[in-house]
């Protein structure tokens, strides 16, 4: 059906002459395409790659960008019987009451202590991983070891931390071993002071395989032809590790760096939400925790929109921040300047 | 090398001719490896492969013990093998929620998935021919999506006005889209030689038919990851449960169920009706076979699929990410 609507389409903007078979022009669709082609034939050109595009467009729609539309819930006392346009309009009276409520403001530092720490311990790992496992010769140990090591990151939430909960857990294994050796026991799962220190571990058990994978890929391209030449000049192993292993990574470690920062207020909303009745609202409360417990199970939907709203805001600034620094770096960052 | 091998049973090779053993596929220029430096380096590299395969390890022989077995280790999980069963097993699964549940999880995960990929493919396809009309709007639309979302409380009250609450295809329909899957999979589609689109075209082909007769033929390992991509996500979907589907749980997913019954340790129902004496005492909580039993069914379809489908993560997850 499709091909016969192309093809019915083209003999109109050949030129008469040509007795070449319409569908040729299509062929070399674009690279010619400055003489002008009016819109109507170019939608009937692209008619089903259109079609193609609606469904997600519509879902994309329908629950991403009303969502956005729905933010006005912000300004809004909300409720639910008269829906978006229906409810009684507040203006700024949510976000007075949120900056000057200090549970907020505690979600909010805790969001960026999170963050930090993240950063500092979580971030290197995989790159000095990556590095690790690249010296390793045997291609066949490697991805025995590459393909263990991201396993983890197909599992989900709810059972990383089931799993973290038998080994560190209070009835866990570790704690078993503790007490069979009459040690003090270490309730880690439970522990709110170095509750922060957990979650990154947690976070390095899931993803640092992932994050390994794309270092490998930023390791493999580089040009073998320098570590020889290099040997040869007399640079050791850690001198070819600081000027050639570096720096060929130093793209991908700016780009994964570029993302960790646009995503400094996201630390695992599933991660905190399911863990945040062991150690409690005043480790776990994050941004994103904020909301939904104030919003949601709160039934102030205004209120935690608005908490979400200013999350939205300040991530993106955040992104827009750490592209420009990628940029002043030299690199592409997310996207091009 | 020489201290890792070991660990995997294989035997080290002397390299060929020199006097001194050369690890296969060494450069010749690249210095000895120091035994301190190969000795921390296996001891890194084994934790790490530890650090994942223990619990896995653990937690399945546990599920596969007997209720003796798990007392004599002390309560918690089994290291050593030492009286096997499969009571755990049966009494999940002659239990009505758990059976429910892993069913329930099976078709979000088919119908979810197959909804996602033929959404996604698509999509990507649409989008992957420069220059079609809107195409730079369309693709400026969906980026924008990764840059600013509009929360979650809004997104919540769209669904619920949309009576989503307590419906299937709430769990589903909400995250069904992955842009970022998207953009890797057109740039697969991109890069599909141009010589076979073109010839196909010429042949008459429309786009529906390269599509399908082209494209997807020589994508096939992009269209398997990003297929598990989407199951796993499907699979693991708990979030979703929680904002729209919290109360019933005869309608639950596993994932869910495991985070009610084994997370929070609620009392599965059901459970002391199944006949097992050990049932019976632990009215809190499930017993823990029974727990580490729920664990396993939630791990095991990633554990089968995985290793048929890692050979092409390699491929299409780097390409991915280079191109991300």
């Amino acid at each position: 059906m499709a091909v016969m609507a192309d093809g019915a389409a083209v003999p109109e903007e050949t030129r008469p002459e040509t007795k070449a078979p319409p569908r040729e022009r299509e062929g070399r669709d674009p690279a010619p395409a400055k003489r002008q082609i009016s819109l109507r034939v170019r939608l009937r050109r692209d008619k089903s790659l259109l079609i193609m595009i609606v469904p997600t467009m519509l879902v994309l729609l329908v629950f991403n960008y009303l969502p956005m539309f729905g933010t006005i819930s912000a300004f809004e006392f909300y409720d639910p019987i008269y829906g978006f346009f229906h409810s009684n309009w507040v203006g700024l009276q949510n976000f007075n009451q949120l900056f000057g409520d200090s549970a907020f403001w505690h979600a909010f530092q805790n969001t960026l202590v999170l963050s930090l720490v993240q950063l500092i311990l979580y971030f290197p790992i995989p790159i000095a991983l990556a590095i690790l496992l690249n010296t390793v010769l045997s291609t066949k140990l490697r991805s025995f070891i590459q393909a263990v090591v991201y396993l983890p990151h197909f599992f989900s939430w709810v059972l990383v931390i089931t799993i973290f909960n038998q080994m560190l857990g209070g009835a866990g294994l570790l704690n078993q071993f503790l007490r069979q050796h009459h040690m003090a026991t270490w309730d880690i799962m439970t522990n709110g002071s170095t509750f922060k220190y957990l979650i990154t571990f947690q976070a390095v058990w899931k993803e640092a395989g992932w994050g390994i994978i794309v270092f490998l890929a930023a390791l493999a391209a580089i040009d073998p032809a320098l570590y020889e030449s290099a040997a040869v000049d007399g640079a050791g192993r850690w001198r070819r590790m600081w000027h050639i292993t570096l720096p060929g990574m130093r793209g991908m470690i700016i780009l994964m760096l570029v993302l960790r920062l646009g995503n400094a207020l996201n630390v695992g909303f599933e991660q905190m939400l399911i863990q945040r009745q062991a150690v409690g609202p005043q480790h776990a409360e994050v941004l994103d925790t904020f909301a939904y417990y104030y919003g949601i199970s709160g039934n102030n939907f205004g209120y935690g929109a608005a908490a979400g709203l200013f999350k939205g805001v300040i991530s993106l600034i955040l992104i827009f921040a750490a592209n420009k620094a990628a940029h002043r770096l030299g690199e592409d960052g997310l996207y091009r300047k | 090398m020489s201290t890792l091998e070991p660990l995997l049973g294989r035997r080290s090779k002397p390299g060929a001719g020199t006097p001194r053993k050369r690890a296969k596929g060494r450069p010749v220029w690249e210095e000895p490896p120091s035994f301190i430096g190969q000795f921390g380096k296996g001891a890194v590299l084994t934790v790490v492969v530890l650090a994942v395969v223990l619990p896995l390890y653990a937690i399945i022989l546990t599920s596969l013990s007997s209720e003796a077995a798990i007392t004599r280790a002390g309560g918690s999980l089994v290291l050593v093998p030492d009286g096997l069963s499969l009571n755990a097993y049966h009494e999940i699964f002659a239990n009505g929620v758990v059976t429910r549940a892993v069913v329930v999880s099976f078709m979000i995960t088919a119908v979810g998935t197959g909804v996602s990929m033929a959404l996604s493919i698509l999509c990507a396809y649409g989008l992957s021919r420069a220059r079609s009309v809107g195409h730079r709007f369309f693709l400026t639309m969906m980026i924008f999506t990764m840059f600013f979302s509009g929360g979650l409380i809004p997104g919540f009250l769209v669904v619920t006005q949309l009576h989503g609450y307590d419906q299937y295809w709430a769990l589903i329909l909400p995250s069904c889209i992955s842009v970022f899957n998207i953009l890797i999979m057109r740039g697969f589609y991109q890069a599909t030689a141009r010589d076979l689109v073109d010839a196909a075209r010429i042949d008459g082909a429309g786009d529906w038919r390269i599509l399908w007769s082209v494209v997807l033929p020589t994508t096939k390992a992009v269209t398997a990851v990003m297929t598990l991509f989407y199951a796993v996500g499907y699979w693991g979907s708990w979030f979703n449960t929680l904002l729209y589907m919290p109360f019933d749980n005869n309608k639950w997913p596993l994932s869910y169920v495991l985070y009610e019954y084994v997370n929070i340790g609620a009392k599965m129902p059901g459970l002391d009706q199944a006949g097992s004496g050990a049932a019976v005492q632990h009215q809190v909580a499930p017993p823990f076979a029974i727990s580490m039993a729920v664990v396993v069914l939630t791990l095991l379809p990633i554990l089968i699929v995985y290793p048929f489908l890692q050979k092409h993560f390699t491929k299409g997850m780097l390409t991915g990410a280079i191109k991300g």
